[in-house]
C-alpha cells in the first residue's frame, strides 16, 4: 500500500512537471480576439428507466459573464433513484435514494488563453464526493489549433446505510490533455487523452459475489466483494466534426480505454444533425460500446475466498451496449421567448441495449451457473429549455 | 498493466507538449484556413457542446453503467452510482 502510494505520488509529480512545462509557453501565442461563450440558463428534466432502476430529477445550469474576460457558472443536479436492479434483487432489497450535485465554476479569458476552475460536490446518504477541477486551453497557430490541459482531484467518503461504524475513503486524480485542429473549411478534428488514478476503498459496500457452496440448500453462498485499493486508467479519444454542404453536421468519435484491472474498452459514436425549416433541428445518433472483464471478476466463484480480489459487478464483466438516439430542438422565435431573448426547447431520447457476456441472471430460477445471460434495455430522456441572454 | 500505462501516458503528454510547442513556434507554416473561410465551422449546427447540460447527463449515465471513463470532455467525477 505504501509503495503503491509512493508510485502514485511520483507519477503525479511527473505529470505536474509536464503540466508546468506546457503552461510555461502558453502566454506566447499570437494575439487575436477570443471571446467567452454567451450567457445562458438551461433547465432540464432527466429520466433513466431500465434494468429495474428508475432515476430522474431536475438540473439547472446558469452561466453569466461579469465582464468580457470573466464568467461564472453554477450547476445543480438531482438524481432520485428507485432501484430494484438484478444484483440488488439477488442479495438485497429495493431501495430509494437521492443524490444532489452542486458545481461552481469560474472562467477567465486572457488574450487567447482560457482558464477555468470549478469545485463540485456530490452528496447522497452513503457517498460524499468533493472535487476540484482546473482546465487551461489556448488558441494558437492562427486559431487553427486549440491546446488544452486539465487536472482534477476528488476526495470521496463512503458509508454503508444501516452500519454506523462503516467509514471508508478514496481519492481520484485526473490529468487530461487535448488538441483540436481545423483541417479544412469544413472539417475539424480533436485528440483527447485522460489518465485517471484511484486509490482507497473502491468497492461497492453492499455488493456480494457468489460461489458454489454445497453445504447450502440453494447450492450457493455469498461473500462481500474485495477490490484492489488502486486503479489506474488511460483513455484516448479521436473526434471529427464535418460540415455538410447543405448545412448539416456529422460527428464521429472513437475512444479507446484500458486500465490496471485488465479492462479494455472501446466505443464509437456517429451522430448527424440536420435543420428543418429554420426552427427545428433533428439529431440522430448511434453508439456502440464494448469492454472486456476485470481480471478478478467472475459470475460464480468455485469456492469461498477463491482469490485475493473478488468482484461480481456487472459493470466489471464482459459486455457490450448499443445506443440509438433521437433529439429534436425547437429554436423558439424571439416573439414567443422570454423578453424577446433567443431560446431553444429540446427533447433527447436514447435507447440503450445492454448484453452481458458472462453475467447471469440469478433471479431466473434455473440451476446455479446455468441461468440465462443477463441483458436489459434502458430509455434515457432529457427535456430541457435553454435561454440565451 | 500499470507499468504499461505510465510510459504510455508520459509519452503521450510529452508528444502533446512537443506538438503544441512546435505548433506555437512553427510560424513559418501559414494557417491554411483563413478566418474568413471558417463560417461553416463557426455555424451553430457544428457546435458539439451546444447543449452542455445534456452532454453532462449522458456522460454521467455512461460513466455509471460502463467501466470506461475519461477523455469525454465533460470533466467527470465521483459518485456512488453503480
Amino acid at each position: 500500500m505504501a509503495q503503491a502510494g509512493a508510485a502514485v505520488v511520483v507519477t503525479n509529480m511527473r505529470w505536474l512537471i509536464l503540466f508546468s512545462l506546457l503552461l510555461s509557453y502558453l502566454p506566447y501565442g499570437k494575439i487575436t480576439a477570443a471571446v467567452l461563450s454567451p450567457d445562458r440558463v438551461d433547465v432540464l428534466y432527466h429520466s433513466y428507466d431500465g434494468g429495474g432502476m428508475r432515476i430522474d430529477g431536475p438540473a439547472i445550469l446558469l452561466r453569466k459573464k461579469t465582464s468580457e474576460t470573466l464568467a461564472v457558472s453554477a450547476y445543480y443536479y438531482v438524481d432520485s433513484i428507485s432501484s430494484a436492479s438484478v444484483d440488488v434483487m439477488s442479495t438485497a432489497s429495493p431501495y430509494l435514494e437521492k443524490r444532489k450535485e452542486v458545481q461552481l465554476s469560474l472562467e477567465y479569458l486572457h488574450d487567447k488563453t482560457l482558464m477555468d476552475i470549478s469545485v463540485r460536490q456530490s452528496d447522497e446518504s452513503d457517498y460524499l464526493a468533493k472535487s476540484i477541477n482546473l482546465n487551461i486551453s489556448q488558441d494558437t497557430f492562427g486559431d487553427l489549433t486549440n491546446l488544452s490541459v486539465g487536472l482534477a482531484y476528488s476526495d470521496n467518503e463512503i458509508k454503508r446505510n444501516g452500519d454506523e461504524f462503516f467509514a471508508e475513503q478514496s481519492q481520484q486524480y485526473r490529468v487530461r490533455a487535448g488538441i483540436s485542429q481545423i483541417l479544412t473549411r469544413n472539417l475539424s478534428m480533436s485528440l483527447n487523452f485522460e489518465a485517471v488514478a484511484d486509490e482507497g476503498y473502491l468497492n461497492n459496500p453492499y455488493r456480494s459475489v457468489r460461489y458454489i457452496d454445497n453445504s447450502q440448500p440453494a447450492g450457493v453462498g455469498y461473500q462481500s466483494e474485495v477490490y484492489p485499493n488502486t486503479r489506474n486508467s488511460f483513455a484516448s479519444k479521436i473526434s471529427a466534426s464535418y460540415y455538410l454542404p447543405y448545412r448539416a453536421a456529422l460527428f464521429v468519435h472513437y475512444r479507446y480505454f484500458s486500465d490496471s484491472w485488465q479492462i479494455d474498452a472501446s466505443d464509437i459514436e456517429v451522430s448527424y444533425r440536420h435543420p428543418i425549416a429554420d426552427v427545428f433541428e433533428i439529431e440522430l445518433k448511434i453508439r456502440h460500446y464494448q469492454q472486456t472483464q476485470a481480471s478478478f471478476y467472475s459470475d460464480l466463484f468455485s469456492y469461498r475466498d477463491a482469490q485475493n480480489y473478488l468482484a461480481r459487478d456487472k459493470e466489471l464483466s464482459e459486455f457490450e451496449d448499443l445506443t440509438l438516439g433521437l433529439a429534436l430542438t425547437y429554436l423558439v422565435p424571439k416573439k414567443y421567448s422570454f423578453g424577446d431573448l433567443r431560446s431553444e426547447a429540446s427533447l433527447q431520447w436514447d435507447y440503450i441495449k445492454f448484453d452481458y457476456k458472462n453475467f447471469r441472471d440469478p433471479t431466473a430460477g434455473e440451476g446455479i451457473g446455468t441461468e440465462p445471460l443477463y441483458g436489459f434495455s434502458a430509455n434515457v430522456i432529457r427535456i430541457f429549455y435553454s435561454l440565451y441572454f | 498493466m500499470n507499468k504499461m500505462i505510465k510510459p504510455i501516458l508520459l509519452r503521450t503528454l510529452f508528444c502533446c507538449c512537443l506538438l503544441s510547442v512546435t505548433a506555437c513556434s512553427s510560424l513559418a507554416i501559414e494557417p491554411w484556413v483563413k478566418p474568413y473561410e471558417r463560417q461553416n465551422l463557426a455555424d451553430a449546427i457544428m457546435n458539439n457542446n451546444r447543449h452542455p447540460i445534456a452532454n453532462m447527463h449522458i456522460a454521467h449515465v455512461y460513466e455509471a453503467r460502463e467501466s470506461s471513463r475519461g477523455a469525454d470532455g465533460t470533466g467527470g467525477g465521483g459518485c456512488g452510482c453503480n
